[in-house]
């Protein structure tokens, strides 16, 4: 008996032993753009050491990566649509929102420019250049943040091309929005880093604007700000705030936010974000 | 789907009948067709149809036509397969006996015909099934484009990704009502003439 007894107590105690070293799991949404630029390997084992957690990333579009974090599906979100980042603080969902970083948006289409958009004056006259060519727009149509910012582009134009034979809305992601584009030969808008890192396979397209790097890029309206929110646990149960918290922290930390801006550089010879967290 | 019953039952009626040189190869072709990824299809037709593909300058990537291709490719060895596995079930005997109780060609092929029949229709709502409910090819080829290429198995997969899961659900739905219906039709069409005779 007193041996059984001594064999639970060992156990149980090495259980004990064993629980700081099984990582805790953070669950992160973000958007396509971040983990398909290659961001997030880039920088997350850093922070996967230092906590000793793991990050589950799943990336998806803004829409759903913030109907995941009201679901419950997601301990924090890392997303890009200020106007339904702003609803989703407005509903409750998140504790408090930090910017991360921006990147930005460029106009990409077939290399002999048939609407003539490179010498537009602003992202929204090439559109409009574009609508009056009646030349082939391909729409990420997937409620991501690059859709909601091109669809405030059409808006800024007064344009409505919804139901137009040259408007395609596809609802699918950058990668597939690109090489449909290439494909046949239309116009689309693009964040920067998904286009570079792509550029290799799409012989058909250019930068037609935005220009060749973000300190270049001639509009205002094309920059794209990211930001974190973790998922307010008094609103949603069973997400783990205090990790959440954490990489929040972690993420607009000088070291970090230095590694953001120094990723893309080796390959692109330009950053594809710019860091842009507030220093307390 | 019409096309892959046109060619995949003749196909599979042949393939359970005749014998020649290299059957073998091509009825392991067929039921490896019938387990084949159809987004592997898909990546195919594709690559065919790509701009840069030999078919390129048809210009189809991304129509209906595309979705079609790539259904009929889908379809085909699982009409084929199945086809072939029914009306190699009918004893082969059956025709020397109904020739020699007096029944001219035409008359023994028909009743051939009824013999194999509820295996041929299984066949076809197999093919049927991989077809309405496939997606990736759909997606690859088809490209979802709203108004044009968006199908019912595509519209639930973007739903999904917005955060529209009771929009999704519905879809699912009506997707499960349309492959139901489309069985019932068939599977009365084959308990009516059964019944008569």
């Amino acid at each position: 008996m007193r041996r059984a007894l001594s064999l639970v107590v060992l156990s149980l105690s090495l259980l004990a032993a064993c629980a700081p070293a099984t990582p805790a799991v953070l669950r992160l949404a973000t958007t396509t753009s971040t983990d398909d630029s290659g961001l997030l390997d880039a920088i997350l084992p850093a922070f996967e050491s230092k906590d000793n957690a793991r990050v589950d990333v799943v990336a998806v579009g803004t829409g759903q990566a913030l109907e995941l974090g009201r679901q419950g599906d997601a301990d924090v979100v890392l997303v890009h649509s200020r106007a339904a980042e702003d609803q989703f603080m407005a509903d409750g969902y998140g504790t408090v929102r930090y910017d991360v970083m921006y990147n930005d948006f460029v106009i990409v289409g077939p290399q002999e420019d048939p609407a003539g958009i490179a010498s537009a004056a602003s992202a929204a006259r090439a559109f409009t250049r574009i609508a009056e060519a009646r030349a082939t727009f391909i729409s990420r149509g997937d409620d991501s943040g690059t859709n909601a910012k091109e669809l405030s582009l059409w808006k800024a134009a007064g344009l409505e091309p919804g139901d137009q034979a040259w408007y395609r809305s596809i609802g699918q992601g950058m990668g597939e929005t690109l090489e449909m584009a290439n494909e046949s030969l239309g116009y689309t808008l693009s964040d920067r880093g998904t286009y570079l890192s792509m550029s290799d396979s799409l012989s058909g397209l250019a930068i037609l604007f935005g220009g060749s790097s973000i300190a270049e890029n001639p509009d205002a309206a094309l920059l794209n700000p990211y930001g974190v929110i973790p998922v307010n646990p008094e609103k949603v149960a069973g997400v783990n705030n205090a990790l959440a918290n954490s990489f929040a922290a972690w993420l607009t930390s000088p070291e970090t936010q230095a590694a953001i801006g120094a990723f893309g550089v080796d390959t692109y010879g330009q950053p594809l974000f710019y860091p842009d967290a507030a220093q307390p | 789907m019409v096309v892959s019953a046109a060619l995949g039952i003749p196909l599979g009626a042949l393939l359970a009948r005749a014998r020649f040189f290299g059957r073998g190869l091509v009825v392991a072709l067929v039921y490896t067709g019938m387990g084949f990824p159809p987004v592997v299809v898909g990546l195919a037709v594709y690559l065919l149809l790509s701009r840069s593909g030999p078919l390129g300058s048809l210009e189809w990537l991304f129509t209906p036509a595309a979705m079609v291709v790539a259904q009929v490719v889908i379809a085909f060895p699982v009409v084929a397969g199945l086809t072939m596995v029914a009306v190699e079930a009918v004893d082969p005997e059956l025709s020397l006996q109904l020739r020699s109780l007096g029944a001219t060609e035409a008359q023994a092929g028909r009743l051939l015909l009824r013999e194999v029949q509820p295996g041929v229709l299984a066949a076809l709502l197999a093919g049927f099934g991989a077809i309405i409910s496939e997606v990736g090819a759909a997606m690859l080829v088809g490209g979802n484009i709203d108004g044009q290429t968006r199908v019912l198995s595509t519209a639930i997969v973007l739903e999904t990704r917005r955060g529209h899961f009771g929009l999704a659900l519905a879809l699912g739905g009506a997707l499960l009502t349309l492959a139901f219906v489309v069985n019932a039709l068939l599977l009365r069409f084959q308990v009516a003439p059964r019944r008569l005779g």
